[in-house]
């Protein structure tokens, strides 16, 4: 048997401490009654539209494209102290990362130090020439950060917590953690009165905070607006959301122009200004006039006024140069040079197949590593070598060997379980968890995150777009 | 506010309102069919509700022959058929979805589970069991669609514009119901003519008008008298009081109007003002001299070009 690490219980089968209280709990309810509070979930979430779109999929029932994310009844718990020590490592982590964008913007120390390979950024097709030399407010770029964290088991049945993927353009899912919270507390009261449970519910406020205080200088009420890409999005409704809880505007492309060197949007009593754009559109889309030619998703001559200083976009153009997958093995490397710190959160170990080594043995290890395309996002372009037929390993192989330098490989690692709610009863699911970092005048963050979890039995891919579910997820404060 | 969102604001309570007057119209019919009367009688009320929306020509090239269930069908559930009440309670919930933060969680709700929870009922034959109670349930929806508005938003904008469109769209079907009604019963225009005399009024049809509008009892308190057609359009057209009547909606119009008003929009405001008072000022027997069906058909350009004003003022401008 496969070393295992369950959230809940321990190799031994014991219950942990910080899932004792709720184990008690769970005991005490029957079958039915964890039965109906599910459909219940279901029906409010259909009710309130927590739903996102399914590209290329089609329903029966009139209501489109729209799905469920599944909720899983059954928290996600992290001991206080745990949640601490991540707490810290995020932060340096974002930090970090966020010196590294401004530096490859600029100066390029990092290059010129040979820590990380010249050739490796400015061949990037994530590097974007157009920002070099841009002064964004504070020299924050990724505002949003979105950390995807893993526990794996290690073969003497201890865990070890690792970075999967850092998220710096547009990460979602913050949305779902709200929701989650929120559903935990009408389902089931009763149990935030068993535990001390940190709060997420401030989330919007924090957020709001973060884009008012990277306003451009000079802005003293700085009229904030969230672009979305619009309804038929997979993320629409967290735009939503989002505005509607800081009470900003929610627009669209068409919603915005530019004149005189500013970005105005057009409302029912003429233009007004807009200063901070969250932008929840790709760099690609953003303004038909510098990127994609064929975009309405954006709004022509917004590069222009942003390398003005005149609109501050979160993210910033060009973070996508630090979350590349080929860049993430530097990422250790980064904390070091930048904050002279010893990395608090470890990364994955990682091969890049641009590397004749490296790409040797990933080649004569396939079955057993998960190869990733480093564009790839969503669960897509992805190799998981022990779930693969031979068929599938054999066409990666090919696309392997045909464009190296777009691959990276990484042992399979046995993601941590925890105990799930699935057709048969309670059973073990592997989950990984998104905590949220804001940066602004300060790198904030709810404690927790998304907790996202797959599904099927065995299977390791927790993306909603590939039928996985979400929990709520608990920091306890003792 | 966002013109854009101004613009899904306005048509998503324009949609509800006409998804309600649809129901309003299909259930008079149907009680009225439920009545002893030749099938002469039934087919022509059907006609009528297909005329009033003008979508004759559609259903004929969708449907052999009028009768009830065709009719109904057509217009609660055809997809095909832009102003089934299928049609409206979608159009409705996708415009609060593109606004949906620009509404309160109540409104949104309220909206979304309208069309959730009438797509299930049709499938459960609902409709086929019970089309009355199912009528009965649409109206009751767009009642509860309007008090969570008014009960729950600021009130702001986004209200306002909510509000204009349901009043003109009210404005624009109890017209129609009214021209379409009155002139099935007379042939060619009945009050235009001068013979009174030999027209047997219809106790079933004048109740079944005002049963429409919520406004059989209402006529009952007003009137204290037997139902007469010219005190039944007195009723629906002047009458401030009368809250579906043409008179109130432009009130409302109106109200609602002077609130979001713009640099542009005085024109507007002028030509809904100018309607309003001609309606205020207005008398009875002076429309029914000149011809109902003229002042009707009128009163709808008007309604019609208000709308477009509305739409040039404040929901596509130029930037």
């Amino acid at each position: 048997m496969k070393p295992g690490f369950d959230e809940m219980q321990d190799a031994r089968g014991a219950v942990r401490e910080h899932y004792r209280t709720y184990d008690r709990w769970l005991e005490g309810q029957s079958a039915e009654t964890m039965a109906s509070r599910r459909s219940e979930a279901e029906m409010i979430f259909r009710r309130v539209g927590i739903t996102f779109a399914v590209y290329g999929a089609k329903d029966e029932d009139g209501a489109g494209t729209e799905r469920l994310i599944p909720f899983d009844l059954i928290p996600r718990v992290i001991p206080r102290d745990e949640w601490a020590e991540m707490e810290a490592g995020l932060r340096q982590r974002v930090t970090a990362l966020n010196r590294f964008v401004d530096d490859v913007y600029h100066g390029q120390e990092i290059l010129k130090a040979g820590v990380v390979p010249a050739e490796q950024v400015l061949k990037n097709a994530q590097f974007r020439p157009e920002m070099m030399g841009v002064a964004v407010p504070g020299g924050v770029w990724s505002h949003i950060a979105g950390i995807d964290i893993v526990r794996a088991a290690n073969p003497d049945g201890s865990g070890t917590t690792y970075v999967l993927e850092d998220n710096l353009r547009v990460p979602s899912g913050v949305s779902y953690m709200l929701e989650n919270r929120k559903m935990t507390m009408r389902l089931f009261p009763e149990l935030f009165s068993l535990h001390r449970i940190a709060p997420v519910a401030h989330y919007p406020d924090l957020l709001l905070e973060t884009l008012r205080a990277v306003a451009p200088a000079g802005v003293s009420d700085p009229a904030v607006v969230v672009l979305t890409p619009g309804m038929y999005n997979s993320a629409y409704f967290e735009h939503a959301f989002l505005a509607q809880q800081m009470g900003v505007e929610l627009v669209e492309g068409q919603d915005l122009f530019v004149r005189g060197g500013f970005v105005y949007m057009r409302t029912t009593q003429g233009p007004r200004r807009v200063d901070v754009i969250y932008r929840r559109v790709d760099d690609d889309f953003l303004d038909p006039l510098a990127f994609r030619k064929d975009t309405t998703l954006g709004c022509a001559g917004l590069l222009d006024v942003y390398r003005a200083g005149n609109i501050t976009l979160a993210n910033a153009i060009g973070t996508g140069i630090a979350d590349d997958k080929s860049i993430y093995p530097y990422v250790p490397k980064m904390v070091e040079f930048y904050l002279g710190e010893k990395p608090i959160l470890a990364n994955v170990p990682t091969y890049l197949c641009r590397d004749a080594e490296d790409l040797k043995y990933v080649l004569g290890h396939l079955p057993e590593l998960v190869v990733k395309e480093v564009h790839g996002a969503g669960g897509y372009g992805m190799l998981v070598g022990p779930a693969a037929t031979k068929a599938e390993i054999e066409d990666f192989r090919r696309a392997l060997l045909a464009q190296p330098a777009n691959y990276i490989a990484q042992p399979t690692l046995a993601l941590s379980t925890c105990p799930t709610f699935v057709e048969a009863g309670i059973a073990p699911r592997h989950i990984d968890l998104r905590p949220f970092v804001l940066s602004g005048k300060s790198v904030q963050m709810v404690p927790g995150g998304l907790t996202r979890v797959a599904l099927k039995e065995g299977s390791l891919v927790v993306n909603s777009s590939q039928g996985g579910g979400t929990k709520d997820t608990w920091v306890l404060e003792n | 506010m966002l013109s854009r969102t101004a613009d899904h604001l306005y048509w998503m309570s324009r949609y509800m309102e006409r998804a309600e007057n649809t129901a309003r119209m299909l259930d008079v019919n149907y009680q009225t069919s439920l009545l002893p009367q030749g099938a002469d009688t039934a087919e022509q009320g059907w006609r009528g509700v297909l005329s009033i929306s003008e979508l004759t020509g559609l259903f004929e090239q969708r449907h052999d022959r009028i009768d009830a269930r065709s009719v109904m069908d057509f217009m609660v559930r055809d997809e095909g058929n832009l102003s089934s009440i299928w049609n409206c309670l979608r159009a409705a919930r996708e415009n609060a979805r593109a606004v949906r933060g620009a509404l309160t969680t109540e409104v949104w709700e309220t909206t979304n589970q309208t069309w959730l929870e009438f797509n299930r009922q049709l499938k459960e034959g609902a409709f086929e069991r019970d089309p009355g109670a199912f009528f009965e349930w649409v109206k009751f929806r767009s009642h509860l669609s309007r008090g969570v508005t008014v009960g729950t938003m600021l009130q702001d904008e986004a209200l306002y514009f909510l509000r204009i469109g349901t009043f003109l769209e009210r404005a624009d079907n109890t017209a129609r119901l009214l021209d379409v009604k009155f002139q099935a019963l007379a042939g060619s225009d009945f009050f235009g003519g001068q013979a009174k005399e030999g027209q047997e009024v219809d106790f079933y049809h004048w109740s079944a008008i005002l049963r429409s509008v919520s406004g059989f009892e209402i006529y009952r308190k007003v009137y204290r008298n037997v139902i007469v057609p010219d005190k039944v359009a007195e009723l629906l057209i002047l009458r401030p009081d009368m809250p579906r009547s043409l008179a109130a909606c432009m009130n409302d119009v109106v109200a609602n109007l002077d609130q979001v008003a713009n640099e542009q929009s005085a024109e507007t405001r002028r030509r809904a003002g100018r309607l309003q008072s001609d309606l205020r000022y207005g008398r009875i027997d002076e429309i029914l001299a000149t011809g109902l069906h003229a002042f009707l058909t009128q009163f709808l350009d008007r309604v019609s070009d208000i709308g477009a004003g509305i739409g040039r003022d404040f929901l596509v401008p130029v930037a």
